[in-house]
């Protein structure tokens, strides 16, 4: 399985270098000067970004999954993803001229906050109904939601906001995404505590026997959602559904070990997302369908499907 | 051995448990038994560290409840999960190889590799080791779950009522393995149990509570009396001996 969708993956973003409004084949990449340059400006640079967002949107789903103990719940939907655009637009409203990295650390900061909130809900929800605690967390992330819209509407940044409010690959280019390399890192650190985050799924009693650190795993698996949530927004916008749609799939095949199942993630995340963004460059060529809304419609059906066939493996 | 000093706790303002003294030697099957209501549960989450100690003092051997680092206590006394407790999606290899995180802390060696095939011979689990738990019987769950508890290789393993929801079968199939793990692997047991025949027929030592106290502590032939049944549930059951062993006519 493993090796299956490592060659998807590559296969797909060989495709994604050699798709987009300018023309690229495998042969003016030898003859022609400016093929390269079109490669390492914006393909190569786009193509990186789709597997890196994809991977760790997919992979901070599954962490949330597992600190909140439902299947049905994830970042970019239950308001971590509205608490990063919150924070971005806060910083362009009160400090339009800071740089980059302190946006960054404000989404982060705002992005945590949202995260703890809903956490701090979802404890003192009744552990029997599952669908409930989805339902809190789209109506929670709704209502943040409303909040970043209605003070973009007041300050009239309507249309700045809507770059982070959906999601979109095509404005990647060298120079302007590397952030998302950062992404990667976190992901990957939260990968070593795989074990940790997989005890935690098993719940508080069996925490506690394994002698797990509760509160530690709990504020480290809080961050690396949020770093991870707050990056991908501050730098190509809000995917939905990746984190949600993915890790469920995956474990209803692999299961829940993450030490094992983590790497399967992330590559399904990144390989769903790839093709997404693949398909939006080309179904309205030379037009694009921010991926965003092609995952959307796509993962909306997703969850359709695991809402009704997911019924004999709730929590 | 475990020593209980002068245990309090209140919840809500109510008083679960009244200053509790009590002594439990290394080895043996203890079970603790009572009323709805006796502080059974809560004397064991204590114990479990699964709630926050409010007065009086626990040891176990040289560990104190509270003091003692979480990790440091998960290698000498384990908790069985209940099984409401919903099963995660894992295989039963998968589980039991959880039960050496104490040890390994995510990075397992041979060692614990080896340990976890033991536990799956021990609770011939072999058959069933790459299934997942989704897909096994409450009872084959419930012995994976305890196969885990049993690798992670600790002085003292404590139930929580684990016989709810099994048949005659399972129940007698745990006991029986609780008993073993007792007498040829030096465990120490403490089981919180509803029925009395259970505890009567497979504990060497019943600890009888009521209304947050200790009532009596013994041999299951000397605590299960009449007299006690009177005292501690108020119910006048008849108690009959056969060949050296108690039953409770129910």
């Amino acid at each position: 399985m493993a090796l299956a969708l490592a060659g998807m993956l590559v296969a797909l973003s060989i495709i994604s270098l050699f798709v987009g409004v300018i023309d690229l084949s495998w042969a003016a990449l030898w003859s022609e000067p400016g093929a390269i340059d079109l490669l390492v400006v914006s393909r190569g640079p786009r193509t990186i970004a789709v597997v890196i967002s994809g991977g760790a949107l997919a992979v901070s789903g599954a962490i949330m999954q597992m600190l909140v103990r439902n299947r049905f719940v994830e970042p970019m939907t239950a308001g971590t993803g509205q608490g990063a655009a919150l924070g971005i637009l806060l910083v362009t409203l009160f400090a339009p001229g800071a740089s980059i990295l302190v946006k960054m650390l404000l989404a982060s900061i705002t992005a945590l906050g949202a995260a703890v909130g809903f956490l701090a809900i979802v404890q003192r929800l009744p552990p029997v109904q599952p669908l409930l605690v989805a339902l809190v967390g789209l109506i929670y992330g709704g209502i943040l939601g409303a909040v970043v819209t209605f003070i973009a509407y007041q300050a009239d940044l309507l249309q700045y906001v809507e770059i982070w409010m959906n999601g979109e690959f095509s404005g990647v280019l060298q120079g302007r995404y590397e952030l998302i390399w950062l992404v990667a890192v976190v992901a990957g650190l939260a990968y070593l505590a795989a074990d940790q985050f997989a005890i935690i799924g098993m719940g508080r009693t069996a925490s506690i026997n394994l002698g797990l650190n509760y509160r530690q795993t709990m504020v480290l698996g809080l961050l690396a959602i949020s770093i991870v949530t707050a990056l991908t927004v501050v730098t190509v916008g809000m995917i939905p559904f990746v984190g949600l749609v993915v890790p469920n799939i995956v474990a209803r095949l692999a299961g829940d070990n993450l030490r094992r199942t983590l790497p399967l993630t992330a590559m399904s995340g990144a390989a769903l997302v790839l093709a997404c963004d693949i398909f939006g460059r080309i179904i309205r060529y030379p037009y694009e369908i921010p991926v965003g809304t092609v995952f959307g419609a796509i993962g909306a059906g997703l969850f359709l499907w695991l809402l009704h066939g997911a019924k004999r493996h709730v929590w | 051995m475990i020593t209980i000093t002068d245990l309090s706790y209140d919840r809500d303002e109510t008083p679960v448990l009244r200053g509790v003294d009590l002594t439990l030697n290394a080895g043996g099957v203890k079970a603790l038994i009572g009323p709805n209501g006796a502080g059974k549960s809560t004397l064991l989450s204590l114990i479990a560290r699964l709630i926050p100690m409010q007065s009086g003092r626990i040891m176990v051997d040289d560990l104190e409840i509270g003091a003692c680092a979480n990790d440091v206590l998960a290698r000498r006394l384990a908790i069985l999960p209940q099984a409401s407790e919903a099963a995660p999606l894992l295989t039963v290899r998968e589980l039991v190889g959880f039960g050496r995180y104490p040890y390994h802390k995510g990075r397992p060696t041979a060692a614990d590799r080896e340990k976890v095939e033991d536990a799956l011979a021990t609770f011939e689990l072999q058959a069933l080791a790459e299934r997942r738990l989704d897909s096994l019987s409450g009872g084959q769950r419930q012995r994976a779950q305890v196969a885990m508890i049993f690798a992670q290789d600790t002085d003292y393993i404590l139930l929580d009522e684990p016989l709810n929801n099994l048949d005659i079968a399972a129940s007698r199939g745990l006991m029986r393995t609780l008993q073993d793990l007792a007498q040829h692997h030096a465990r120490t047991i403490v089981i919180v149990l509803h029925d009395i025949n259970y505890a009567a027929a497979y504990a060497n030592e019943i600890v009888a509570m009521k209304d947050g106290g200790i009532v009596a502590q013994g041999a299951p032939q000397d605590v299960v009396t009449e007299a006690m049944l009177r005292e501690v549930y108020g119910t006048a059951a008849a108690v009959h001996r056969i060949d050296g062993r108690v039953l409770v006519g129910v």
